[in-house]
């Protein structure tokens, strides 16, 4: 398999070890993929394959049931619907939106008459090691990738598909190509005759196909790239016909829900389910091993007893009937306030150097004034409102995956790794997902249910009440950030530290040396670095029992706060307009290399515009009244430039409103604006809801919170409108899931503190009393 | 035996009388369209009509159906949709989607009530969205009364 994982933000649960076996760099992957798309598609000529819901398994002959395919993305029925294959995981992002308008941009369809299906997790064989690559391309959500991966080889999709119709009409009018154009789903040729793509089907289907890339269009005849289109689901979800990994359903599957060790690696020592199978309903209960301690985590989070019933309610009563004794673990001790004390007593000392410019410590001797702050992060869920769920049925030769996954290589992997079926026999069909934000990145959840269905022979569909999902979560890491500045007589800036202690990510992952678990809480050319002579960047692990993982933007989210919190702070101290300060920062617009995800270049100028526009916006250097003030932040995430701008009024007692909120956005060319606005929306309240309220505790050695009442999401009342300006970039585009999200929180912070003189250092707000009203 | 009527059809139960609603529908009566979400009575996604108002039917027992009228998600539009399921396609509200028919069962309860709702009217809704869908759900809410109005059309 190509490279499904990218270090930067995925998991690399058991998707790590074949990139890291293969030796795949990024570049490479993306040539294996280029070569992999171009390859089916020319295969595609001698052996038309088709969107198939319901198989994954290579076609490796003609499938007389369907003559009206293109390719593998294609369909067109004799009405003219167009039926366009989407391969990556919806998790609200809007790729089955976003990624068919591509290809129906390049092959002129018209997207009227465009129906999206999901394609299945779909693989095919190679003879280079690891012997398997993508059948679609890319089928992963994660990192704000799919629509970059798209720009590189969707577009071709859809140009080769135009290509086959454009010569099926040559043939059929016995016409020269160059008289022929294509509009909205009909080729029509010079003299004004007209054929709709329906009618050519026939012939398309069996036309040889271009043996090399084809041209692509010229910007400026795009219809519907850069367009604002709803997203294709919305029928269905206001019907409640949408169907998420959670409506999944097998014959004579049994419903599973397990009770999970609280205590992190703690064990199984003994349980008692007489009363759990007196209970109508219930059929079997089972143990399910957890990782060892320590250990990669190779399959489910924790160990477990499982109940397995004929229907949810009879499976919760089971559960809630067990007897069981849990040991406590190692790390019985750990609580939220002993790790604030292992930061606090880290950070007195050396840390390991990731990123060292100049000589810091030189620039802080001859100093004239250090500013100097501590920030916190706290430990955060996902959370995805759906919560985890699979169907899964495990037979001898075979297994059939039904789940909201984000990863769905991950999972077929997996089953692999389980069941030692080959993984050509293992169907994996994505759903529309419930939300990801990271969480589905790993496939725990699938994992549990192979191996119970496993277990218990039987197909499986498992299911994770809110409580499970919030305690058994790979949570955003926790983290202390130690920030200094020093400044010269004239408040220059002559010297930056960033120093982190935390929780890595990157835990107990496999194929994951210790010395390298820093790369995933400090991105080393992260905003200001390369902007100053001296600068350095250190990290100090923290000891922690908690699972942690990727959380939308993982530590961007994190260190944004922190840094753009930071800048603002050292502005005020020199005297400087913060935002005159940070473009003075930024310098003038040039190309600064990028080594982590979302290089290789970052653009000062394109940072310097969104935050200049998210000021004029906002209308920034107007003066305030007492109690308000405006705030702002801007940021470089994953290929994506942001800037939020924020109007908040504070009144007595920490209660304050956001009175208006701005957000600008380079994404390079946009491709769907009305899905680009959606997200940038969702990202701001998502951090707004993060920074106010939530935070996971833990106490003796386990998650405090539970539900909704203990980790309150914001509420309808207080989310602010979101006024959303999108750059008119003509730059190969980003992705757009993440951008939104890590400057809302110091952008919020920093207006806190201009309407109140109050500097908040640490999330989430709402633990230091301050309430977000409507 | 419990008897009730289900999106205008007669419905019988006989099982776990203390079978909460959410799972009666998902599990017994194929209707997936009302969601999981939190199992006690927080987050919204379960949201149906008994007997007209909004109830969260994950911590509302089958057994008080008795008699009474359920109205789900997939019940809700007639021939055509109903307003506000079409002012949330006008203003592309979900993301994800999975708090949405949620949302809109709450949002036909609150229009029913409050025909003209104001802002303060908008903001007594709790029904979560992990999303952040909220301010085109407020929009869809101004155009579905907007609509009713003036006799369904946008």
């Amino acid at each position: 398999m190509s490279r499904l994982d990218r270090d930067d933000w995925g998991p690399a649960l058991f998707d790590g070890g074949t990139a890291v076996q293969a030796g795949l760099t990024r570049r490479d992957f993306i040539r294996a993929t280029l070569t992999a798309t171009g390859a089916l598609l020319i295969s595609a000529s001698l052996v038309p394959r088709v969107l198939r819901a319901e198989a994954t398994s290579v076609q490796t002959s003609l499938d007389p049931r369907q003559t009206n395919a293109i390719g593998l993305f294609i369909r067109i029925d004799q009405d003219g619907t167009t039926h366009i294959g989407a391969r990556a995981p919806e998790i609200g992002q809007g790729v089955n939106t976003s990624l068919p308008m591509i290809i129906a941009e390049e092959m002129d369809a018209d997207w009227s008459k465009v129906k999206v299906e999901q394609l299945p997790f779909g693989i095919v064989r190679i003879d280079a090691e690891p012997g398997v690559t993508w059948k679609y391309g890319p089928q992963g959500a994660g990192g704000s990738t799919s629509i970059p991966d798209a720009w590189t080889d969707l577009r071709q999709v859809g140009a080769r598909v135009r290509w086959v119709l454009l010569h099926a009409a040559a043939s059929h009018w016995n016409a020269a190509v160059d008289n022929l154009r294509t509009e909205s789903g009909a080729v029509i040729h010079s003299d004004g005759r007209r054929v709709n793509y329906a009618a050519l089907i026939g012939a398309a289907a069996r036309a040889a196909w271009p043996t090399e890339d084809v041209a692509t269009k010229a910007p400026k005849d795009y219809r519907l790239i850069g367009s604002a289109q709803p997203q294709v689901a919305l029928r269905e979800i206001v019907t409640g016909k949408a169907q998420f990994g959670i409506d999944a359903r097998m014959p004579d599957a049994l419903v599973a829900v397990v009770a999970r060790c609280p205590n992190f690696d703690g064990e199984l020592v003994s349980f008692d389910a007489s009363a759990a199978l007196k209970i109508p309903g219930v059929r079997e209960v089972l143990a399910l091993p957890g990782p060892k301690s320590g250990e990669p985590i190779i399959a489910n989070l924790a160990p477990g007893v499982a109940v397995l019933a004929d229907d949810t309610w009879s499976a919760l009563k089971g559960r809630a009937a067990l007897k069981i004794v849990w040991s406590d673990g190692p790390w019985r001790d750990e609580s939220s306030a002993a790790l604030d004390a292992q930061c606090t007593e880290l950070l007195k000392g050396k840390g390991f150097r990731c990123r060292e410019d100049g000589d810091f410590d030189a620039a802080r001797n001859r100093a004239a004034r250090v500013v100097e702050a501590v920030y916190r992060v706290p430990f955060v869920s996902h959370c995805p409102l759906e919560p985890q769920n699979a169907c899964v049925h495990v037979e001898a030769d075979r297994v059939r995956i039904i789940a909201p996954m984000q990863q769905p290589a991950g999972a077929s992997r997996l089953a692999n790794q389980i069941t030692g079926v080959d993984r050509f026999n293992i169907e994996v069909q994505m759903t529309r997902v419930g939300g990801g934000f990271g969480r589905r990145l790993s496939n725990d959840f699938v994992a549990e249910a192979v191996l119970l269905s496993q277990l218990s022979k039987r197909p499986i569909r498992l299911l994770w009440t809110r409580e499970d999902d919030l305690r058994h979560d790979y949570f955003r890491p926790f983290g202390h950030h130690h920030m200094l500045a020093t400044l010269d007589q004239d408040q220059q800036v002559t010297g930056w530290a960033h120093r982190l202690a935390s929780a890595s990510k990157y835990y107990r992952r496999p194929n994951m040396p210790e010395d390298q678990m820093w790369a995933a809480e400090l991105y080393p050319d992260d905003f200001p670095a390369a902007l100053l002579p001296n600068l350095r960047m250190e990290w100090f692990g923290v000891k922690s029992g908690m699972t942690r993982g990727s959380w939308r933007a993982p530590a961007h989210t994190a260190n944004a706060f922190a840094v753009q919190s930071f800048v603002d702070e050292v502005a005020h101290a020199a005297g400087k307009d913060p935002v005159a300060f940070r473009l003075e920062l930024l310098g003038k617009p040039r190309q600064i290399p990028y080594s982590g995800h979302g290089g290789p270049m970052f653009e000062t100028g394109r940072l310097s515009e969104v935050l200049r526009r998210a000021a004029k916006n906002i209308g920034w250097g107007r003066e305030m009244p007492k109690g308000r003030g405006l705030g702002i932040a801007a940021h470089f995430t994953f290929g994506g430039y942001a800037a939020h701008a924020m109007e908040v009024s504070a009144g007595e007692g920490g209660a304050y409103r956001i009175e208006r909120c701005v957000c600008v956005v380079d994404v390079g060319r946009p491709i769907n604006r009305l899905g680009i606005d959606a997200q940038m929306m969702g990202g701001t309240i998502d951090g707004i809801s993060t920074a106010q309220a939530l935070e996971i505790h833990i106490d003796k050695g386990r998650v405090v919170e539970g539900n909704f009442d203990t980790y309150p999401l914001l509420q309808l009342a207080a989310a602010p409108d979101v006024e959303v300006e999108i750059i008119d970039s003509e730059r190969a585009p980003s992705g757009a899931g993440e951008m939104g999200i890590p400057t809302a929180a110091p952008a919020l912070a920093n207006a806190l503190f201009a309407a109140t003189g109050k500097r908040l250092r640490s999330m989430p707000f709402a633990a230091q009393r301050w309430t977000l009203g409507s | 035996m419990i008897r009730f009527t289900l999106n205008g059809k007669q419905a019988t139960f006989d099982g776990d009388a203390s079978m909460p609603l959410l799972w009666y529908l998902r599990d017994h009566a194929g209707l997936t369209g009302s969601k999981y979400g939190c199992g006690i009575g927080l987050c919204g996604a379960c949201t149906v009509h008994v007997d007209g108002a909004a109830v969260r039917s994950c911590s509302f027992p089958i057994s008080a159906a008795e008699s009474r009228n359920v109205l789900t998600i997939e019940g809700l539009a007639g021939d055509s949709l109903h307003v506000v399921q079409q002012a949330w396609i006008a203003e592309d509200v979900p993301q994800c989607g999975y708090c949405q028919a949620g949302q809109i069962m709450a949002a036909v309860d609150l229009l029913k009530r409050q025909p003209e709702p104001t802002d303060a009217d908008i903001d007594t809704l709790t029904n979560l969205c992990r999303c952040g869908t909220y301010p085109r759900i407020r929009r869809a809410i101004k155009r579905a009364a907007l609509m009713a109005r003036s006799g369904g059309s946008a």
